[in-house]
């Protein structure tokens, strides 16, 4: 490679990336397919239909480190039609796994917020176990800024 | 510092309404991914586990993993059938346990 | 002239930054608790601005919410650890912050809408911090607190706290403050770092433009200490010497004659919008 200007400082901006991931102890990122083989591991296999549960997160998150994160599930939450766990995943996270959240038909409504961290710009996934065993999910982008000020 | 975790439960309601819970605690959720300033891995030491139970009846659990933000906050709902007390725990990786109460009355 | 093309490249890309794009803070109103908040006040004689905001009015709407319910924001565990530090003994007096000023809620209203203030003893401007400090050596015998050390903060935060919703009004006419209010504004307006940018470039140039993906705000101090969706809980000082930072200056110390003077002139430029503390920013 011909050491170019451009070329220096694509390698400058190349190396603060790395010091960066180096910073973390774990230093591959989980990749999309970490994400996928958790939900499987959580659906018992069975792949997730779409609808019934929505995932509310901000298009563009203010900083990474504190996103927050709604989730609920379309469910009487009563006898048959209840919903027994919402499991969510961020699939750029070193690790996936965020939380999984159990209902009650004492929760009344399978609706729950939180405020996670995310390493960067990825996809939120939730996905929704009914008592029947049916699962749905939903996925949300969520781009990550780097935080500015605080005035 | 250990501060009291922070609680929101209406103080009523109607039988059978449901109601909007938040609880706020203080907790650094040390992820277990982080180096310290002489590069030694900073061990992992979050809350793993919050659980909202109502009359001894569970109403709402969450299992924590370190992407949880610092001071882990949650807004959950809760059916009510009658008065009585919410109980709120979470569980620190450290075997630590937070507990907090919270009374509601039925009319 | 080829250095000279660089640095304007660099200046445009930073102040483009995902589009030159403009945006007014948002049309919305705050109430935190039930207590009205003033977010847009007429600004004072010889502002610089027709009107100041609050920096809230430059944030998203989730971090926007996380300051309106008490219970959702994260600078309150700050408060209530200030509470317990407000009435825990220390010192060679035996005494809390409570055996003389007693009940917080009355005694402490409005401090955080009117410091700094004129201390005659010093002969400077005294922060809540620096009069936390005072306090501590001159009736409870107690050591000072460092700089963010020891609760600082969470006191301050206590203490700011007392006075939400209540109009910034700081008193300029006592001993020298107005020398210090023109030091303060000196320094506002001097470039400084290898970015060469002064506090004005972006908080009163280039306010409401985006950089490094953030709305810049008018740099209001009304909330601080603030709690940063970053950093968690975070004190104006630290604040004023991480901007510094940012423009690769070499950073004053804490409450150094530099900060007293620009914590005066600043807390100045926000006069009539309501104590927030503690805020919550990005």
């Amino acid at each position: 490679m011909k050491l170019t200007r451009r070329n220096v400082l694509g390698l400058t901006a190349g190396a603060a990336a790395f010091a960066v991931a180096g910073a973390r102890v774990t230093p591959a990122l989980a990749s999309a397919e970490d994400a996928e083989k958790m939900i499987m591991e959580f659906t018992g296999g069975a792949t997730p239909g779409e609808g019934k549960v929505s995932l509310n997160t901000p298009e563009i998150a203010e900083n990474g480190n504190t996103v927050p994160v709604s989730v609920s599930v379309e469910s009487a939450m009563e006898g048959d039609d209840l919903v027994e766990s919402v499991i969510i995943f961020a699939d750029g996270n070193p690790s996936p796994a965020v939380a999984t959240f159990h209902f009650t038909e004492m929760s009344g409504e399978a609706l729950a917020t939180t405020r996670i961290r995310l390493a960067k710009t990825q996809n939120v996934i939730a996905v929704a176990k009914m008592k029947d065993g049916s699962v749905f999910m939903d996925k949300k982008q969520v781009k990550v800024t780097i935080g500015g000020c605080g005035g | 510092m250990a501060s009291k975790p922070r609680i929101k439960v209406p103080k009523s309601a109607s039988a059978g309404e449901v109601i909007t819970i938040k609880t706020l605690i203080s907790h650094e959720m040390e992820s277990g991914q982080r180096k310290d300033k002489d590069g030694n891995p900073i061990p992992r030491k979050i809350i793993n586990k919050f659980t909202c139970t109502f009359e001894g009846q569970t109403v709402f659990e969450c299992d924590l993993d370190p992407a949880i933000s610092a001071n882990p906050y949650f807004e959950f709902n809760a059916k009510v059938p009658a008065s009585g007390t919410f109980k709120f725990t979470w569980l620190d990786d450290d075997g630590s346990v937070y507990e907090a109460e919270a009374p509601i009355e039925v009319k | 002239m080829k250095r000279l093309l660089i640095a304007g490249v660099v200046m445009a890309a930073a102040f483009a930054g995902s589009g030159p794009v403009w945006a007014d803070p948002v049309d919305d109103t705050l109430e935190i608790d039930g207590t009205p908040i003033i977010t847009r006040a007429k600004a004072p004689e010889g502002h610089p601005f027709d009107e100041v905001y609050s920096g809230w009015l430059f944030r998203e709407a989730e971090t926007r919410d996380a300051e309106r319910d008490s219970i959702e924001n994260p600078g309150m565990i700050a408060v209530e650890d200030g509470e317990v530090l407000w009435n825990k003994v220390e010192g060679t007096a035996g005494k809390s912050c409570a055996s003389c000023h007693g009940d917080a809620a009355e005694s402490m209203k409005g401090i955080g809408a009117s410091f700094p203030k004129w201390d005659a003893d010093s002969n400077k401007p005294i922060n809540v911090e620096l009069q936390i400090n005072k306090c501590r050596t001159e009736q409870m015998g107690a050591e000072p607190l460092a700089f963010n050390k020891g609760g600082q903060q969470e006191l301050t935060s206590y203490i700011k706290h007392q006075s939400l919703g209540m109009p910034v009004q700081i008193d300029l006419t006592q001993g020298d403050m107005q020398a210090w209010w023109e030091k303060g504004k000196d320094l506002y307006y001097t470039r400084t770092g290898q970015l060469n940018l002064a506090c004005a470039s972006c908080h009163e140039v280039a306010m409401g433009k985006y950089i490094r993906a953030d709305h810049l705000s008018q740099g209001q101090v009304n909330g601080f200490p603030t709690y940063r969706l970053k950093s968690g809980l975070t004190s104006l000082h630290q604040r004023f010497r991480g901007c510094i930072r940012d423009t690769r200056a070499e950073q004053p110390k804490a409450f150094s004659d530099e900060l007293m003077a620009l914590e005066t002139y600043v807390t100045w430029r926000g006069t009539g919008l309501s104590v927030e503390t503690p805020s919550v920013r990005q």
